[in-house]
């Protein structure tokens, strides 16, 4: 399918093909097969085949979305059928032939995906053994490497089942008996990622490597200013380069040319008038704005006991602090790449969407087709925390290969992304509490401000359908940000409360811990502004009010991983320029999931207001663990990045639009800024696995503010922590 | 169009063109379809594009093709190794398997050969100041400094 590969072959000898064959091939195969293919989440032969050379096929509707999990989902795999990683091939997110398992989002592949991986594993598993039994004539059998042994003799999966279907029901409300996690062999060990070496050697496809025979090059002209018009197009310009065409839809603008540079040189020189508007709100007055958004609805997530009733108590003595969250970007490394091809009625999209059934859904509306003339197949993108701009991209190359009547790829610019993915909503977080004269806390109040979720589904608008008039539902998904609003602690009278705007400045979509972050920032850091007024250490008030024993002895354990010393915040022996201090938080995600607790070691610079964080601790408990090495590069990533997003991440606009478009507007954490981070890993075989991707980045910005507070006496409530901010907190206190 | 060699991966190659300013990195992926030199930015912000050219790290994104002689060696990632015989700095990586989504890695790789062929024995400041002006999004820095280390204790 790669049509350069000649040209490849000798430039680089044939070795490195073999990795970029073996993710095309498929692709081709499945047009073959795709009449019998089932999809359904009650067949075994939906998640699996095995072939005649007793290869494995894993059908996988969860993505790779940069983090190795598909290292981790084939662990589960080979481990429940007995068969070596290496004879593993998976498959993902492609609507002819993966089953819808959801969204890859909320630190649910290996969770819910996995396990659904396991189960049809083990079912698979089960019937081969009971054919082998017949075969050999006896049941006690054992498996080894896909072969099957018993009464001296043998027979392998290849020879049971090899090209044929299972045809086997699975029942979520009957589950089959899995291995026992004492016999586990492959899953619980670190075992190395099978895209790396790929990776590093330059022979991995990605999507933005990915070609279609005979595809054209497209550049989107997006408008200078969100909702602007479309007045008048100059193509003079463009005649100079050979092949260049303008499509224009309503207010969509795009160049399509046979190269890519004469795509980027035609977009450049194409001249587009468009009417003014100034949508967004004045940035200097960002929280105002929340403040007075309508309040759409209210959703009541934490109601225990009488919170008025106990501040007005005689004696209670109330603590209040607001706290805001900054609108963010995902920021994904390499800008968002499609391609779309339609041909004989069917579109074909080829994107790194996270949601590739979803996607189906949206394109299949904005082209008035039925979903099943439109197949979308997900190829690995940079890594992506969320819904970015891949369902984006994807809308305008389908838009332009329609136009143009042959397959279309496009590759955003940097200021494209940066300016017109969907964005993390701005938070706003209003707390209070009341303590009696002991110090005990007697009410616990918190107000998040929160765009609202329309009810018909997580589907964040195209950008390319909004501007071509063509159909879509104009939702705000902002995610699940509800989450984690809740709190986690024992207090006698507590009362938490979602308010949920109307409207968001931006397109609102989730970015990596959506809600959870925000929202355990302010609970974090406001039990540690009550553990500082109770004067007691931060980690001893925490214990005070958890009953949750994995909660305690995590926190046992990351008391004695940062070697904490038992004391209240601030700390005392301050002096010299650089103060050093230390700060913890806790998370169970969404109450009910992973555990995260985390020490930050910060220091601060009184005269310039620049903070450092050298090392961040950390204790992680999500159960059972599938690939050790896997799930600590997952913790790094969650601490480094939300590190990143916390002192120096803004996203800056106009009145108009994002005027952060580049690297230098939307500054990231640079290598000299990077923490070490150490961490403890609570292995738990006999439990569930829970999700990883995201929990331990909840807890990130409130242990760099109570660390922040330890070192300087000083409380930061509002991310990014930028050095202006920090030394106007000092001049106030 | 017109025609202009280049010795790219060791290899003499021939690349046909419209337009002289085009960047190196486009006549390296849609010309000669390497797909080690990636597009990030297109800005020199980011490193995502990092090639050789005689032995320095340079931004090909920002380097137009008609500033790249034929003599001038360009070797790109795919030249460094392979993964069945990698470049000491790229097996580094594979057993510190620092590496998330990998998109920046062909930058950190490239930018690192170039900076322990000059400095053999960096220390850790030296490293991540090396790499000061490489953007990683998916925080895999710690591990792209051991294993940068790595490579420079077996070098
Ligand atoms: S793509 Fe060249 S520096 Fe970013
Ligand atoms: S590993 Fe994803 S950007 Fe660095």
């Amino acid at each position: 399918m790669n049509i350069q590969i000649s040209r490849r072959q000798a430039l680089l000898g044939s070795g490195a093909l073999v990795v970029s064959f073996s993710l095309v091939r498929p692709l081709g195969d499945a047009l073959a097969q795709s009449q019998a293919k089932p999809l359904a989440l009650t067949e075994v032969d939906s998640f699996l085949a095995i072939d005649k050379a007793g290869k494995v096929t894993v059908y996988s509707g969860k993505v790779d979305l940069g983090t190795g999990v598909t290292t981790a989902l084939r662990q589960i795999v080979a481990e429940e059928l007995d068969v070596p990683m290496a004879r593993i091939e998976l498959i993902q997110g492609d609507t002819l032939l993966t089953p819808d398992q959801g969204n890859t989002w909320g630190s649910l592949t290996i969770q819910l995906g996995g396990m659904q991986l396991r189960q049809a594993s083990a079912a698979a598993r089960q019937a081969l053994l009971a054919e082998a039994a017949k075969k050999l004539g006896t049941d006690q059998l054992t498996v080894a490497d896909g072969v099957i042994s018993g009464g001296g003799k043998k027979v392998s999966y290849a020879e049971l089942i090899g090209g044929k279907s299972f045809s086997i029901k699975l029942d979520p409300k009957q589950p089959v008996k899995e291995k026992a996690p004492k016999d586990y062999k492959i899953v619980g060990k670190s075992q190395p990622r099978v895209d790396i070496p790929g990776k590093v050697t330059g022979s991995f496809v990605y999507m933005q490597d990915f070609k279609v025979p005979g595809m054209l090059h497209g550049r989107v002209v997006r408008p200078p200013a969100i909702g602007a018009k479309l007045e008048s197009v100059d193509d003079a310009a463009l005649k100079k380069i050979p092949g260049v065409k303008v499509v224009r839809e309503g207010n969509f603008l795009a160049v399509v040319a046979s190269s890519e540079w004469d795509a980027i040189r035609g977009a450049n020189a194409l001249k587009a008038t468009w009417s003014k508007s100034e949508t967004l709100p004045d940035q200097a007055k960002l929280w105002e704005h929340v403040r007075a958004t309508k309040v759409a609805k209210e959703d009541v997530t934490g109601n225990t006991g009488n919170t008025a009733e106990a501040m007005a108590k005689d004696g209670a003595k109330t603590i209040k602090a607001t706290y805001d969250f900054a609108i963010h970007m995902h920021g994904s490394i390499g800008p968002s790449c499609a391609i779309a091809e339609f041909k004989d009625g069917m579109l074909t999209s080829w994107s790194a969407s996270q949601a590739t059934h979803n996607l189906r859904k949206q394109l299949a509306q904005m082209f008035s087709l039925p979903p099943e003339k439109v197949r979308c197949i997900y190829f690995e993108g940079a890594g992506c925390y969320g819904r970015n701009g891949h369902e984006d991209a994807a809308a305008d190359a389908a838009l332009l290969a329609k136009a143009v009547g042959k397959p279309v790829r496009v590759q955003w610019s940097r200021a494209d992304e940066h300016g017109w993915e969907p964005k993390g909503p701005p938070t706003l977080m209003d707390m209070r509490a009341s303590m009696d004269a002991q110090g005990n806390v007697t009410a616990w109040e918190g107000d998040f401000f929160m765009p609202q979720q329309t009810p018909a589904g997580f589907l964040v608008p195209l950008v390319a359908a909004s501007l071509a008039g063509m159909p879509y539902a104009d939702h705000i998904a902002p995610g699940n940000v509800f989450q984690n609003s809740a709190i986690q602690y024992k207090f006698p009278n507590i009362k938490t409360v979602c308010k949920r705007l109307e409207t968001t400045p931006f397109r609102p979509s989730w970015i990596r811990t959506p809600g959870r972050m925000q929202n355990t920032y302010a609970n974090e850091c406001f039990v540690d502004e009550l553990a500082a007024a109770a004067n007691m250490d931060p980690i001893e008030f925490r214990r005070k009010y958890l009953d949750d024993k994995r909660g305690l002895e995590l926190l046992d354990r990351l008391a004695a991983l940062a070697k904490w010393e038992k004391r209240p915040s601030p700390q005392k022996a301050a002096s010299g320029n650089v103060v050093k201090g230390r700060g913890v938080s806790y998370v169970k995600y969404e109450l009910v999931r992973t555990y995260v607790g985390v020490v930050a070691e910060v220091e601060v610079d009184r005269t310039t207001g620049v903070i450092l964080v050298p090392k961040f601790y950390v204790a992680h408990d999500c159960g059972q663990i599938v690939n050790p090495d896997g799930l600590k590069n997952q913790i790094d990533g969650n601490v480094i990045q939300t590190v990143s997003r916390t002192l120096y991440e803004e996203v800056k606009f106009d009145r108009s639009r994002v005027t952060s478009l580049d690297w230098e507007g939307y500054p990231i954490l640079k290598f000299p800024q990077a923490p070490d981070v150490v961490i403890d890993l609570i292995d738990r075989p006999n439990e569930k696995p829970w999700g990883a991707g995201e929990p331990a980045a909840a807890v990130i910005p409130s242990a760099i503010s109570n660390a922040v507070f330890d070192a300087t006496g000083v409380r930061l409530r509002s991310v990014p922590y930028t050095p202006a901010k920090v030394k106007a907190a000092m001049q106030s206190t | 169009m017109a025609k202009k060699s280049l010795t790219v991966n060791g290899k003499r190659v021939s690349v046909s063109y419209d337009d002289p300013q085009m960047p190196l990195l486009y006549v390296l992926r849609d010309n000669l379809d390497l797909h080690g030199p990636r597009f990030g930015c297109g800005l020199g912000q980011c490193g995502a594009c990092t090639v050789h050219i005689d032995g320095a790290a340079v931004r090909s994104c920002v380097t137009p093709l008609s500033a790249v002689s034929s003599k001038q060696k360009v070797v790109t990632l795919e030249g460094l190794g392979t993964a069945q015989k990698p470049h000491p700095v790229q097996k580094a990586f594979i057993d510190e398997q620092a590496v998330q989504c990998g998109y920046c890695i062909n930058g950190m790789i490239m930018q690192s050969a170039a900076f322990l062929a000059k400095n053999k024995k960096p220390s850790e400041a030296e490293i991540k100041a090396a790499l000061a002006n490489n953007l990683c999004r998916c925080g895999t820095h710690a591990r792209i400094v051991r294993a940068v280390k790595r490579a420079s204790a077996q070098a």
